[in-house]
C-alpha cells in the first residue's frame, strides 16, 4: 500500500471576500509553497473592495462588530494547530487569539471613553465621537508573522475601518490562513484584504492612492521607503502610523493608540431651547 | 413672491373658515429656534447707535410712546395730567414731539377725550377685559363699543390665552374678527401676551392669527404678567408682519409694551425695526412703545445731547 | 430713513512701536540679518509697524532657546505651577481685551466687534480652559496603563513645538496652538502669519508681564521661509500648522521620516444645507453668520449653500433682504459688519474665483453698497445656479463669497456635501430631530453644526476629515497632539 499523497494547498489573495489569483498571474516561492505575487492592481483592486465595504462595516453596529470580531477569535482558537503546523509558536496563536478578544471588547467601549459630552459656555448639546478614518492601507509587521498581524488588523477593523494589509513577505502563509479565519467568521467581503508578494510594488501603490485614507507603516523596516511612503501619503493627506522598532514587544497591553491613529472625532452641535 | 403673494392672498382670507384649515396653516409656519433668535436679538442690541442717529431715534422713540396707566388708582385728575405731557412731553422745549398716543383703562377714556381733542395724539383703550380677557365675549364687546363709544380711537384688546393654548384656535379667531368689528372706525391692537404664551413658535403662531383675524397691531403684553416685551419676542414679532405684508399685502403694526424703561432699551428696538422690517415701520402708525416711565428717560437724554450736560429727574415732570 | 452716525472705537488704547523685534528667550531681539517687512491696516493701507524678518539663524536660536527652557524650567516645573502662569496670562489677555480687540481689527481689518466679543472672549477661554489640565494631565484618558491603585504615570510632553498660524484669527490661532502646548508641559517657536504679526506680539509682551519663564514661548516673525525653516528645524518635536492645504501637505512632505509629531488644520469647503422644515430666520442668520463671519476668511466657512429645492427662491429672497443690511467699512466702527480683506494678495485670489463663478455662468449677486476707496475690499456675494462642477463649489475662496446649490432629497444632500476632498465642517437646518442624527452621522465632516453654525468653545474638539487635515483642538482631544501617547 502506497502512503496517501497529500492536497497541497494553494495560497492566494484575499480581496473582497474571495480569493483570487494575481491578476499578473505570478506567484513566488516562500516558506516552501507557492504564494501570490499581488502586483500595483491587485492593490487597486484591493481598495476598491475595501472602499466598498465602508459603508456596511462602519455603518454595522457596534455591538455587531464586537461579536464579529469574537467570532474570529472563536475560529482562530479552532484553527490552533493549523497554525502551529506552519511553525507559529503555540503561545503566539494563544496571544493573537486573546487580542482579537480584547479588541472586539473595545467596539462598544471605545466611542465612550474616547468621545463625550463638552460643556461649552452657552445654551448648546455637544457631543465629540469617534468615527472611522475609512479605507486603511497596513503594512503588517514581518514578525511575529501571527500576532503581528492581528495586532495591526484588529484595532483598524473594529472601530469600522476597513484595510488592505500587505502581508509580512518572508511569511506570508500566516496572514493567507488568517484570512481563512476571517472568511468563516462572519466578517464581510471587504472588510480585511490581504495582499501577499513584495512591499516595493504594492505599498507604494496604497500610499499614494487617493481614495486611502490612512495607512499603517508598522512593518516598514527601511527608513528610507519609510519616509518615501509618508511623502507619497502626503498627497491627500493621509493619516500615517509610524513604523515601530523591531524590537517592539507585541505581547505588551497595546493601549488605545492604534485604534485612536485610525479614527476621527466629529463634534456635533445642536441648540438646546424650546 | 409677488406671484405666489396674490394666490396666497385669497387662500388666507378663507382660513378662518376651519378650525382645520387654521390650525393646519399656523402649524406649517416655519419653527423659531429659541437660541438663534435671542442671538440674533442679542447682536442687535449690540449696535451703536451715537451723536445724530441717537437724536434721531429719540424723537423718534417719543412720538411712539403710548404714553400708559393701568392702575386701579386711576383717577380723572391722574388721566388728564398724562393727557397734558402727553402733548407737550417737554414744557421747556417746544421742539419736542408729542407722543403716539395716551392709553388708559375704558372709564378714563372720557377725561383724556376732553385734554388731547383737536391734537394729534391718539387716544387708546385697553378693553375686551384686561388683562384677563376672562370674561363672556358679550362683555368684551361691549367694553369695546363703551370705549370707543367715549372717544377712543385705538382699542388693546387681548386674546384668550387659554384658548390659544387649548389649541382652540377659531374661537381665538372669531373673538378677534368680532372685536374688530366693535372696534368699527378704531384701530384694533391685539395683545399677545407672549409671556404666556411660553414658546416663539407660539408668538408666531398667535402673530399669524391676530393679523389674519384682522388686527391692525400686534402687541406683546398687557404689562400685568412678569414677563413682559422682550427683544427676541418683538423680533419673532417683527418677522411675522414682515411676511405677512409680503403675503397680504396688508401691513401690520407691532408694539413691546411693558418693561421697556430706558432710553438704550427703545433704541434697540428701533434697531431692531430698522434691520428687520425696514424703513416702511419706522414710524409711529407702525410701531409703538407702551411704557410710562421710558417717557421721562427719553427726555433727559434728549436734554443731554441738546445741553451736553448730564439731566436729573428733577427736572423733569412726574405724571 | 435711520443713518447709523459713525460709532469709531479708539485707536488710543493701543500703544504701537514702529518697529518690532523677534521675541526669543523671553527678550526682544534684532533678528540676525536685519531683514525686516511691514505690516499695513488693510481697511486704510497705512504702515502700523516694521517687523523683524526671522532667518534660518534667527530660528535656531528660537529653537534652542526653547530646548532650553523646556529641559532646565518648563519640563520638570509640577503641572501645577505651569497652570498658574497660564492662568496669569488668561486674566491678563482679560484686562487687556479691548486694546487687543483694537491691535487685531488694526492689523487684520476684521469688524472690532467680533475682535471684541468673538475673537478675544475666545483666547481668554482658551488660555483659562487648558490652564486647568496642566496639573490633570495623568486623569485626561492618555495615560498609558491606568490602575486602580495608581493614576498612572503622567503623559510625557513632546519638547519643543513648532507652531505656524494663519492671519484670519491672527490671536485666536496664537491661543489654540500654545495653550495646550505649554499646559501639556512643551516650550513653543511659533511664527505668525506676516500679514497679522503685532497681536503675537503684544501676547509676548504678555508673557513678560506673567513672568513666564524665558524661552518657554518665543515668536519668531515672517513670511513662508521663516515657516519652512522652523517646521524643518532639526531641534523641533512636533508641528502643529492651522493654514492652507497646500501648504499643510508640504508640511507633511517635510516632516516625512522625522520623529515629528504633526497636526494640520486646513482648508475647507463646508455645506450648510437648509431644508424645507427648517426654522427660515434662523438659518438665514446661520447662512450670512456662516460665510460673512470675518470677511468669510474662515476654514471652516459655510461656503456651499445647499437648500432644499422646495424652499430655494423663499430662502435666497430672504437671503438677499438680510444681505443687504450688511455694513462695510471701516472695522473699528462698532456697527461695522464686513470689514477689509486681509490683504492684496488675498483680494486677488478671492477676485479671480468670483470672476471665474460668472465665467462659468453662475449669476452673481451683491447688495448695493459703497466700498471705501483705500483698502482691500469686497462685497458679500452670492452666486445661484451653481453645480457641483463649478470651480467656486469646489476651491476655497476664502472670502465673502457664498456658492447655491440645491438638492432634492437628505441623500442627496448628504452626497453633495460630501463630494469634496475637504471635510472640516458642514451644518444642516431642519426642525427633525431624527434628521439631524441621521445627516450628522452620515458628513463626513468633523464638526457638524446643527441649527447652528460657526460656534466655538474651548472644550469642544474641532479639526478636519480627509484634506481639511488631522488631529484635534480644543477639549480634552487638543491635549493629544502635545503630549507622547
Amino acid at each position: 500500500m502506497s502512503e496517501r499523497v497529500a492536497v497541497r494547498k494553494t495560497y492566494k489573495l484575499f480581496v473582497g471576500g474571495k480569493f483570487p489569483r494575481s491578476e499578473s498571474g505570478r506567484s513566488y516561492l516562500v516558506q516552501d509553497s507557492n504564494v501570490s505575487l499581488a502586483s500595483r492592481k491587485d492593490a487597486r483592486d484591493a481598495v476598491l473592495a475595501a472602499r466598498a465595504a465602508v459603508k456596511g462595516w462602519a455603518g454595522a453596529t457596534a455591538y455587531n462588530r464586537g461579536q464579529i470580531l469574537y467570532r474570529v477569535a472563536e475560529m482562530l482558537e479552532g484553527r490552533r494547530e493549523q497554525f502551529v503546523a506552519l511553525g507559529v509558536p503555540a503561545d503566539e496563536v494563544d496571544a493573537a487569539t486573546d487580542r482579537w478578544v480584547w479588541y472586539a471588547g473595545w467596539s462598544d467601549k471605545l466611542p465612550q471613553v474616547y468621545g463625550g459630552s463638552n460643556p461649552v459656555a452657552g445654551p448648546y448639546f455637544n457631543l465629540s465621537a469617534p468615527e472611522p478614518t475609512g479605507v486603511v492601507a497596513v503594512v503588517a509587521p514581518e514578525t511575529p508573522a501571527l500576532l503581528g498581524l492581528v495586532s495591526v488588523i484588529a484595532p483598524a477593523i473594529v472601530t469600522g475601518n476597513t484595510v488592505v494589509v500587505a502581508a509580512s513577505p518572508t511569511a506570508p502563509l500566516a496572514a493567507v490562513t488568517l484570512a481563512e479565519v476571517l472568511a468563516t467568521s462572519d466578517v464581510p467581503g471587504g472588510v480585511v484584504n490581504i495582499l501577499t508578494g513584495r512591499l516595493s510594488e504594492t505599498v507604494p501603490t496604497l500610499a499614494a492612492h487617493m481614495d486611502v485614507n490612512a495607512i499603517d507603516l508598522t512593518g516598514v523596516t527601511d527608513p528610507e521607503l519609510a519616509a518615501d511612503l509618508e511623502v507619497r501619503a502626503a498627497e491627500n493627506l493621509k493619516r500615517v502610523l509610524r513604523p515601530v522598532p523591531v524590537d517592539h514587544d507585541w505581547l505588551a497591553d497595546p493601549g488605545l493608540g492604534r485604534m485612536t491613529a485610525l479614527l476621527e472625532t466629529k463634534t456635533v452641535w445642536h441648540p438646546k431651547g424650546v | 413672491m409677488t406671484a405666489t403673494a396674490t394666490s396666497a392672498r385669497s387662500d388666507l382670507s378663507e382660513l378662518g373658515r376651519s378650525e382645520t384649515a387654521l390650525r393646519t396653516f399656523l402649524h406649517g409656519l416655519p419653527g423659531v429656534d429659541q437660541v438663534g433668535a435671542e442671538q440674533r436679538a442679542a447682536q442687535l442690541g449690540t449696535r451703536s447707535i451715537k451723536t445724530t442717529a441717537k437724536a434721531q431715534a429719540i424723537d423718534l422713540a417719543i412720538g411712539m410712546v403710548d404714553l400708559t396707566t393701568l392702575e386701579g388708582a386711576d383717577t380723572p385728575g391722574k388721566v388728564r395730567a398724562l393727557a397734558a405731557k402727553a402733548l407737550r412731553p417737554d414744557p421747556a422745549d417746544p421742539s419736542c414731539p408729542h407722543v403716539g398716543a395716551v392709553c388708559v383703562y375704558p372709564s378714563m377714556v372720557p377725561h383724556v377725550a376732553e385734554v388731547l381733542r383737536g391734537s394729534a395724539v391718539h387716544l387708546a383703550s385697553v378693553a375686551t377685559s384686561f388683562p384677563s380677557g376672562q370674561a363672556p365675549l358679550e362683555i368684551k364687546l361691549a367694553d369695546t363699543r363703551a370705549a370707543v363709544e367715549a372717544g377712543a380711537d385705538e382699542i388693546d384688546m387681548v386674546i384668550n390665552r387659554g384658548a390659544f393654548l387649548a389649541g382652540r384656535y377659531s374661537e381665538v379667531y372669531d373673538e378677534i374678527v368680532a372685536t374688530k368689528q366693535a372696534c368699527r372706525d378704531a384701530h384694533l391692537k391685539v395683545i399677545l401676551e407672549t409671556g404666556e404664551l411660553a414658546t416663539y413658535d407660539n408668538v408666531r403662531r398667535a402673530s399669524w392669527l391676530a393679523m389674519l383675524a384682522g388686527g391692525d397691531f400686534i402687541k406683546t403684553s398687557t404689562g400685568k404678567v412678569p414677563v413682559a416685551a422682550t427683544l427676541p419676542v418683538t423680533l419673532v414679532m417683527l418677522e411675522a408682519v414682515r411676511d405677512f405684508r409680503a403675503a397680504t399685502g396688508r401691513q401690520v403694526g407691532v408694539k413691546p409694551a411693558g418693561g421697556i424703561r430706558t432710553t438704550k432699551d427703545a433704541i434697540k428696538y428701533l434697531v431692531m425695526v430698522n434691520e428687520t422690517v425696514g424703513p416702511d415701520w419706522l414710524h409711529p402708525d407702525w410701531f409703538r412703545f407702551g411704557a410710562s416711565s421710558l417717557l421721562n428717560d427719553l427726555l433727559m437724554q434728549r436734554t443731554k445731547l441738546t445741553t451736553g450736560v448730564y439731566a436729573g429727574p428733577d427736572y423733569f415732570t412726574l405724571d | 430713513m435711520f443713518e447709523y452716525a459713525p460709532a469709531p472705537e479708539s485707536r488710543s488704547v493701543v500703544d504701537l512701536k514702529s518697529s518690532y523685534g523677534l521675541f526669543i528667550d523671553g527678550k526682544f531681539v534684532d533678528p540676525a540679518d536685519g531683514g525686516s517687512f511691514k505690516s499695513i491696516n488693510p481697511a486704510s493701507e497705512e504702515v502700523l509697524a516694521e517687523i523683524a524678518e526671522g532667518g534660518a539663524q534667527d530660528v535656531d536660536r528660537a529653537v534652542r532657546a526653547a530646548r532650553e527652557a523646556y529641559e532646565k524650567v518648563w519640563g520638570p516645573m509640577p503641572g501645577r505651577d505651569r497652570a498658574k502662569y497660564l492662568f496669569r496670562i488668561a486674566r491678563i489677555i482679560q484686562e487687556r481685551s479691548r486694546e487687543l480687540a483694537v491691535l487685531e481689527s488694526l492689523d487684520n481689518g476684521k469688524p472690532i466687534k467680533e475682535s471684541r466679543d468673538v475673537d478675544l472672549p475666545l483666547v481668554a477661554a482658551h488660555f483659562f480652559y487648558y490652564a486647568g489640565w496642566a496639573d490633570k494631565l495623568e486623569h485626561a484618558g492618555f495615560s498609558r496603563r491606568p490602575t486602580s491603585q495608581h493614576s498612572g504615570p503622567n503623559p510625557q510632553p513632546l519638547g519643543v513645538a513648532a507652531q505656524v498660524i494663519p492671519w484670519n484669527f491672527p490671536l485666536l490661532m496664537l491661543s489654540w496652538k500654545i495653550a495646550p502646548a505649554l499646559a501639556a508641559g512643551n516650550t513653543v517657536v511659533l511664527k505668525p502669519a506676516e500679514t497679522t504679526p503685532l497681536t503675537a506680539l503684544l501676547f509676548a509682551e504678555i508673557c513678560q508681564q506673567a513672568d513666564l519663564p524665558p524661552g518657554v514661548v518665543n515668536i519668531v516673525t515672517g513670511a513662508g521661509e521663516t515657516g519652512r525653516a522652523l517646521v524643518e528645524h532639526d531641534g523641533v518635536d512636533k508641528v502643529a500648522f492651522t493654514g492652507s492645504t497646500d501648504v499643510g501637505r508640504a508640511i507633511a512632505r517635510a516632516v516625512a521620516g522625522s520623529r515629528k509629531k504633526l497636526t494640520l488644520e486646513l482648508g475647507g469647503k463646508a455645506a450648510n444645507i437648509v431644508f424645507d422644515d427648517a426654522p427660515v430666520d434662523q438659518a438665514v442668520e446661520g447662512i450670512v453668520n456662516g460665510i460673512f463671519f470675518n470677511q468669510g476668511h474662515v476654514c471652516c466657512a459655510g461656503s456651499r449653500l445647499l437648500i432644499q429645492e422646495s424652499v430655494a427662491d423663499r430662502v435666497l429672497e430672504s437671503l438677499k433682504r438680510r444681505m443687504a443690511q450688511l455694513r462695510i467699512g471701516d472695522p473699528l466702527d462698532k456697527n461695522t459688519d464686513i470689514g477689509a480683506i486681509n490683504s492684496a494678495a488675498q483680494l486677488a485670489r478671492i477676485k479671480e474665483l468670483s470672476d471665474a463663478g460668472s465665467a462659468e455662468g453662475a449669476e452673481r449677486w451683491s447688495p448695493p453698497c459703497e466700498l471705501p476707496e483705500r483698502g482691500f475690499w469686497f462685497a458679500p456675494t452670492i452666486f445661484t445656479g451653481v453645480t457641483q462642477a463649478h470651480r467656486i463649489a469646489r476651491e476655497e475662496i476664502f472670502g465673502p463669497v457664498l456658492s447655491v446649490l440645491t438638492f432634492r432629497t437628505p441623500a442627496e444632500a448628504v452626497e453633495k456635501a460630501n463630494n469634496t476632498p475637504y471635510g472640516l465642517s458642514a451644518g444642516i437646518w431642519t426642525e427633525k430631530g431624527s434628521r439631524i442624527l441621521w445627516m450628522a452621522d452620515r458628513l463626513r465632516a468633523g464638526v457638524v453644526w446643527a441649527n447652528t453654525f460657526n460656534k466655538f468653545d474651548p472644550t469642544s474638539p474641532f479639526g478636519g476629515y480627509k484634506e481639511s487635515g488631522y488631529g484635534r483642538e480644543g477639549g480634552r482631544h487638543g491635549l493629544e497632539a502635545y503630549l507622547n501617547v
